[in-house]
């Protein structure tokens, strides 16, 4: 180096800062186009979902400009019996269907993940729910529960039943219909979770437990589900988040009816952002349900960062 | 024991397929009256009828032209997967392997923009679109959709496993960012291709909440949303709605049987993003 002239160097170093320069530039080329829509389609509308929910903004554009309103939706919000029948109906659908749902999977998962002939295809057989679109479920679900002949019905007319069950149409059963459907519907995601779960516990474990001579279900409380500690909170927060977010099932089975026993907080949000237009107080109802879902995820990966 | 876990897995197709198998054999029969006979028994469960009867009404009714509604679930999905995956998988290439040093705090955004759910934002999107006049049109079902914080994700991770030695080769041989990513990246990163794209093509095929918010008439409307309104409109031709759904659920049934081994890794990522 102390041999070179300096003209040289500084030569040098000028060709890799351009170099660099133009690297830089290649590389920003390659960000550009992601990084356009990510700000324009999410950073975007989550700063302009904080910033409606404190006007009184409306869909189309009135004759008296829009204006700032501080805290005023929120406190409607709070105060608005139908939000919280939402919230309590969205709550109530988690309630019913995460524990339903996780256990189902949990069992399918343990279950296909012992060893029998034809192991492979069960297996395909039962992600197919999965693959087929909420929209189509909704509709063959439907005719399970026709009145007054549907096959639920016509199954408790066979247990002896004297008279038909309403499903969908009664305010005590609509929600739990809500909740097989979803459960039938989605169950799969949970249960791949599960079995990737289940064939992450090193096999020396049942083995040593074998020797030792535990029995099956021993296996299962001691090894299986301790095993599965980091599995079970990532199943239980994505089911529940899932949760959070009904809205298909309930918007064209029973449109949040009856009696609004099973509208949702999403449905809610449209009604009053969209359908509504008050697109002011459907952002605010927007920004509480970030933070419920946000908090949910945070509070996932902490747990399992904990481990 | 073996034969035990057997019966038990018949058990368990039956309880999946049956739904499945009520939807195809019901579709076949084009008696409505014998249907609605037996709609509530096992009888609907067995094809008595093997007529495409329903789907020649499905597919030529005049008032709900089904071909249409395929054309735009496709092109819809075509597009928002195709672009994503370019567009998702270069921004990657940069974050992994350029020089900046803002890559971090960019990765860092991307990994806290997961926590936001698309349903929180679609009162300030719609407001968007309706100003810039995209409402019913086929942009407004795509371009919101095309980047991915969860792909970009997924291809870092992949990207930055590729051998530093690779990608200085490439580099000393005078090779720029951009062509290392095409000629070399990209051809390496299949797995995660298919997953992106198998998970988007599911989302986009699926979605259903956006689309009856954006598209008004049938032009741009998609197979789920059609389905739901001809649903509504149809509640007692079950023959009709059951072929419609046979033919919304089939194409996504058949790229499953195709692209099973990546699906359910791609299941796998897409919990852990949570």
């Amino acid at each position: 180096m102390q041999s070179q002239s300096p003209q040289v160097l500084v030569a040098k170093s000028k060709g890799k800062s351009k170099d660099k320069r133009q690297s830089l530039s290649e590389e920003l080329l390659l960000l550009l186009p992601a990084t356009v829509l990510l700000v324009g389609f999410l950073i975007v509308p989550f700063v302009m979902a904080i910033y409606l929910s404190f006007t009184d903004q409306r869909l189309i554009p009135n004759p008296v400009p829009t204006g700032l309103v501080g805290f005023q939706n929120y406190v409607q919000i709070l105060t608005d019996p139908e939000f919280w029948q939402a919230f309590r109906n969205t709550a109530y659908f988690a309630l019913l269907v995460v524990p339903f749902q996780c256990g189902i999977s949990l069992l399918v998962a343990v279950f296909l993940n012992s060893n029998f002939p034809l192991r492979s295809f069960f297996r395909s057989m039962a992600i197919l729910p999965l693959m087929t679109p909420m929209t189509v479920v909704i509709v063959i679900w439907s005719a399970f529960y026709r009145i007054p002949d549907g096959l639920f019905n016509n199954l408790i007319k066979a247990f002896g039943a004297s008279t038909y069950v309403d499903w969908l149409g009664s305010a005590a059963w609509a929600m739990p219909a809500i909740v097989l459907l979803s459960a039938w519907a989605t169950f799969p995601f949970q249960m791949l979770l599960y079995l990737a779960g289940l064939q992450d516990i090193p096999s020396e474990r049942y083995e040593a437990a074998r020797i030792d001579g535990a029995n099956g279900w021993q296996q299962f409380w001691y090894i299986t589900f301790p095993g599965l500690r980091n599995t079970n909170i990532l199943v239980l927060i994505t089911t529940t988040i899932g949760a959070f977010k009904l809205f298909t099932q309930v918007d064209i089975l029973t449109r949040g009816g009856p009696i609004g026993s099973t509208n949702t907080l999403v449905r809610y949000m449209i009604q009053q952002g969209y359908s509504s237009q008050l697109v002011g107080y459907g952002s605010a109802m927007a920004v509480i349900f970030v933070i419920i879902v946000g908090a949910l995820a945070i509070f996932q990966r902490v747990l399992v960062k904990n481990e | 024991m073996k034969l035990v876990r057997m019966i038990l897995g018949v058990l368990l197709t039956l309880l999946i397929l049956g739904p499945l198998m009520m939807m195809i054999s019901i579709s076949l029969n084009p008696d409505e009256a014998a249907i609605n006979a037996i709609l509530g028994t096992a009888k609907a469960f067995i094809p008595t009828a093997l007529s495409l009867q329903n789907y020649k009404e499905v597919i030529t009714d005049p008032y709900q032209p089904f071909m249409r509604y395929l054309f735009n679930t496709l092109f819809v999905t075509i597009c928002t997967v195709g672009l994503g995956v370019l567009v998702n998988s270069s921004a990657a290439f940069a974050l992994a392997w350029g020089h900046g040093t803002y890559r971090k705090f960019y990765l860092a955004v991307i990994i806290a923009v997961f926590v936001i759910p698309g349903e929180g934002l679609l009162i300030p999107l719609i407001l968007m679109m309706s100003r810039l006049g995209w409402l019913d049109s086929y942009q407004v079902q795509i371009v919101p959709f095309i980047a991915s914080a969860f792909s970009i994700f997924l291809f870092y991770q992949f990207f930055s496993k590729i051998p530093a030695e690779l990608i200085e080769a490439a580099r000393i041989d005078g090779a720029h960012l951009p062509t290392i990513f095409l000629k070399i990246a990209l051809p390496l990163s299949k797995p995660v291709i298919a997953t992106t794209a198998i998970l988007g093509f599911l989302d986009v095929w699926n979605s259903y909440l956006w689309p009856s918010m954006v598209t008004r008439g049938v032009e741009y409307r998609p197979l789920s949303v059609a389905m739901a309104a001809f649903f509504g409109s149809q509640q007692s031709y079950w023959g009709n709605v059951s072929a419609f759904a046979v033919l919304m659920a089939l194409p996504v049934i058949i790229v499953f049987l195709i692209f099973q081994r990546w699906f359910v890794a791609s299941v796998i990522g897409s919990g852990v993003k949570g």
